[in-house]
């Protein structure tokens, strides 16, 4: 995959002027128009571009936002509410940026699943992979972060209890809490410095976005069957089959959106955040929001205060190991009957964690969340690490084009292939 | 076909995973579900149900509990749309501490619309020691910041088109202010509590607030009667609605304006749909049918 | 390696759908920047708190200039003395910069009492009382000169300083942000 030579010719003689002197055009051009893409690619492959997308969007809202937003104890919670009555179009504002935390977290996971079904971790996709899971780390943050700024019920018990995770760290542990809170508890100086790093860490993401792009256009798209482009019959330019397709897949992703804001915007949050902080009552359940209820179902899966911590991060930082973790030739779990078992019966564990991470930490979801988070290590750690030993992976296709006629013939349903067809993408 | 089984999971994961809902203690039997004019996806409310509501405030509620919304919201569009004048005249019966004047003192000045809604008491102490040590909530968010958990799976329909229900606030609302009742044998309500039927745990500081039948009256119509009942049941339905109202007062704004969204959004998907088709025309299609590679129904 | 694109095909019924897709988004890109657009614009609270203002001029002695704000603008309510009506009537106004009477500057019947706005007209700056050449305002940032008229006689300023709407609810009170109904011709803002 040396395509770094660009085949990006200027045409005019300001063009020529400016790219010999700064060559961004032709970068653009060699990544995202000439960009040979695997033409076999499924729809689960736009949620790059819906990504890129969200974040674009979560900024743009964001900074609006905060032209109206007070960062202070005693006047942030009527802020929001300034915003979402008197603000022209104030209410949208804020209630695009409220789901579009969620929306993004949805798109975030189906790509991430998606990696793991199809193997795009493995060589050469490591540092590809682990600067995705620092974007995903990030993107944790900052949404943490974000919830705690209405100023309700939820933000401030959820900013209590998260930044009290750091107590459990020994001898240095309720320093870092009071270097984290500003105070003696949770209060204006937190959600100040808060806000100051929510407004940063957006654009971080945009750094370490930068360089997965990057990463991804030095070693190329895995596709379905992880078996790497051959020849340029194998493979279509960026543009325009990626762009469009991309394009239409954002579209449809934001009618899903448009769903949430206009006609349910308050069915992903909690009822409770409409309440102002008050610390001295705790709501009856403190629940996360959605996207961070597996890892706080392992955390309290755990009965050990330091224990639980550990196992919260290990969760996540276990996904950073993955490349080495599985040890299989064989990418695309297509061709991996026996890992694409597994693969299900990790999803199902993870929605669990999920679903037991709203319950009262009580009874019998307690030995469920404990079952649960030993198995989500063991698929990590024992599984995958066995299986590239011991599964008999499918044949693999020869090439991608192989795949993309057998599957016509099977299916039966597509166009009728000429080599008129092909000329287009000619090698 | 795998991808499929994928989103299935997926989907069905994602609604799990939402489970969390609102809270409710266990033995508070979940409030009925109303009908509303503003439910659903192209709702509205009823001006009238809202005016009356205002009047059931006014009269039940104020006394008590704060309404932090300007005067002039009664008058924006999309609200109980009483007239410019009609919210004139409204602020100025209320009297709002303003100042410092050029002599640094505070004065008592008429309301004008700008100003929000004055609360009986200066603030919250005052208000939790004239109550009993508990302030009476303000109302302005209350439809928005009560809800009950629904459970699997209903909670997971509440999101679905068609399906929609967003109205668990004001639901409880309505139901708790006609839920008092006397209570049951074996149960006793310590003094200064009441027992309500939907309040989680059953005893409430508040006193009934709406006691009979006629206790407020209704503006007439042109036959002399009031064109809805006078009951108790009314007067909590009314007063429901307006809070929803306070709570989200571009609700018709947001449900039209989300309305023109999706229907741009599909006439431009169609067209990126048909381009795409065209584009990808020229390699032969996609690799329609291949085991573990079906693309997404554009529904995905 | 890569992959390229023949030349162009003749325009085809494909050309004419990209072009019809990307007017339709075009138009859906102005309308999304529409709301971002007008939650730039004063929100509803700051245009109601532009309520009228009223101020008693009672306690303002003759020469002395009284500051008030307005929907948070800067007000100058000045008390003229007889003097200062007669520098300000007796100008011939074709010379002025910006030509406007007194009288058009001032509620008939009430020409001790003159209302303008308080920022130079040149970038804003808050011009000094009872300075410079003809005694009206003297700007201290780019050095304007206002005469007892509050007009422009001197400087880079290039209008006189506007007069608010404002109407006399009885002799000695005025109230700001409302225009009186019998109003003489106020200078355009």
């Amino acid at each position: 995959m040396s395509q770094h030579a660009t085949t990006y010719v200027p045409k005019s003689a300001a063009a020529k002027w400016f790219e010999s002197r700064l060559p961004i055009a032709g970068l653009v051009h060699s990544s995202f128009v000439a960009f040979p893409v695997p033409r076999n690619l499924t729809y689960f492959w736009t949620f790059g571009a819906i990504l890129i997308f969200m974040l674009g969007a979560q900024i743009v809202t964001g900074v609006w936002l905060a032209m109206h937003y007070v960062p202070e104890a005693t006047r942030a919670f009527e802020s929001v509410e300034h915003i979402m009555r008197d603000v022209n179009y104030g209410w949208l504002l804020r209630y695009l940026h409220a789901n579009g935390a969620s929306m993004f977290f949805i798109a975030v996971y189906i790509h991430i699943f998606r990696g793991m079904y199809y193997g795009s971790y493995k060589a050469p996709r490591e540092i590809l992979w682990i600067l995705g899971v620092i974007i995903f780390l990030l993107m944790m943050a900052t949404a943490f972060m974000g919830y705690v700024l209405p100023w309700g019920q939820m933000s401030f018990w959820g900013a209590t209890v998260i930044t009290n995770l750091f107590s459990a760290i020994p001898l240095v542990g309720d320093t870092i809490v009071s270097l984290l809170w500003g105070g003696y508890s949770v209060g204006s100086p937190t959600l100040n410095r808060f806000f100051a790093l929510h407004y940063l860490l957006p654009f971080m993401i945009a750094g370490v976005v930068v360089l997965h792009v990057w990463a991804l256009h030095v070693v190329g798209q895995n596709n379905p069957t992880g078996v790497p482009i051959k020849s340029g019959k194998d493979a279509v330019p960026f543009t325009p089959y990626a762009t469009i397709k991309d394009l239409f897949a954002t579209i449809v992703f934001v009618m899903f959106f448009a769903w949430w804001v206009f006609f349910v915007p308050n069915y992903l949050g909690h009822a409770d955040n409409y309440i102002p902080a008050n610390p001295a009552v705790t709501p009856a359940h403190i629940v996360p929001e959605w996207y961070f209820l597996p890892f706080y179902a392992i955390l309290r899966a755990i009965p050990d205060k330091l224990g639980g911590v550990l196992a919260m991060g290990g969760a996540i930082v276990v996904l950073a190991f993955l490349p080495w973790l599985d040890t299989s030739r064989v990418r695309s779990a297509n061709y991996r009957p026996l890992y694409r078992q597994f693969f299900w019966a990790f999803c199902v564990v993870c929605v669990l964690l999920g679903w037991l991470g709203a319950k009262p930490a009580e009874g019998g979801y307690v030995i469920a969340s404990r079952i649960c988070t030993a198995w989500y290590f063991i698929h990590f750690l024992v599984v995958l690490p066995l299986l590239g030993l011991f599964e008999t992976p499918k044949p693999l296709p020869s090439s991608i084009l192989e795949t993309v006629h057998a599957g016509r013939k099977g299916g039966g349903a597509g166009l009728p292939v000429g080599a008129a067809a092909e000329p287009s993408i000619k090698g | 076909m795998t991808s499929r089984r994928f989103v299935a999971a997926l989907a069905l994961g994602f609604g799990l995973a939402l489970s969390q809902a609102a809270s409710a203690a266990e033995g508070t039997p979940q409030p009925p579900r109303q009908s509303w004019t503003f439910s659903g996806i192209s709702g509205t409310f009823d001006r009238a149900q809202l005016q009356r509501g205002f009047k059931v405030y006014r009269e039940a509620c104020q006394a008590c509990h704060q309404l932090k919304i300007p005067f002039r919201t009664l008058a924006q569009n999309g609200g109980p749309q009483f007239s410019t004048a009609q919210v004139t005249a409204l602020a100025a019966e209320y009297k709002v501490q303003d100042g410092p004047n050029d002599a640094g003192d505070m004065f008592e000045r008429p309301a004008r619309p700008a100003d929000n809604l004055p609360w009986t008491f200066p603030n919250e102490n005052a208000a939790a020691a004239a109550n009993g040590g508990k302030a009476p909530p303000p109302l302005q968010l209350i439809a928005k910041a009560r809800g009950f958990e629904r459970g699997f799976p209903w909670f997971v329909f509440d999101a679905m088109p068609f399906l929609s229900y967003q109205e668990h606030g004001v639901d409880y609302v309505k139901a708790l202010l006609v839920g008092y009742e006397e209570p049951p044998a074996g149960v006793t309500v310590p003094p200064g509590g009441h027992y309500n039927k939907y309040f989680p745990g059953h005893v409430i500081a508040m006193p009934k607030p709406l006691n009979s039948d006629g206790q407020i009256e209704y503006p007439k119509g042109p036959d002399g009667k009031s064109p809805v009942p006078e009951t108790v049941d009314q007067y909590a339905r009314d007063v429901s609605a307006f809070l929803m109202w306070a709570a989200e007062p571009h609700l018709e704004q947001r449900k039209r304006t989300g309305f023109m969204a999706l229907i741009f959004l599909a006439v431009l998907g169609a067209g990126m749909w048909y381009a795409k088709k065209k584009v990808w025309a020229k390699v032969g299609g996609e690799a329609e049918g291949l085991p573990g590679t079906a693309p997404l129904g554009p529904t995905g | 390696m890569a992959t390229t694109a023949t030349a162009a095909p003749p325009a085809t019924r494909r050309d004419f759908l990209l072009i019809a897709t990307g007017a339709v988004g075009a138009v859906g890109a102005a309308a999304v920047a529409w709301p971002f657009v007008a939650a730039l614009a004063p929100d509803a609270q700051t245009v109601a708190a532009g309520a009228p203002v009223e101020v008693d001029l009672g306690p303002i002695a003759a020469g002395q200039i009284v500051k008030v704000f307005w929907r948070g603008k800067l007000i100058f309510v000045r008390h003229r003395t007889d003097a200062e009506i007669k520098a300000a009537e007796d100008v011939n106004v074709a010379t002025l910069p910006d030509p406007q009477p007194d009288s058009a500057r001032v509620k008939q019947g009430h020409a001790n009492f003159l209302v303008v706005y308080g920022n130079c007209t040149h970038l804003g700056c808050v011009p000094l009382g009872n300075e410079g050449a003809f005694k009206g305002w003297f700007c201290p940032c780019h050095g304007s000169v206002f005469d007892t008229s509050g007009r422009i006689r001197q400087g880079p300023a290039p209008i006189n300083l506007p007069v608010p709407p404002y109407t006399f609810v009885s002799d000695t009170k005025i109230r700001i942000g409302e225009e009186s109904k019998t109003a003489t011709k106020t200078a355009a803002a």
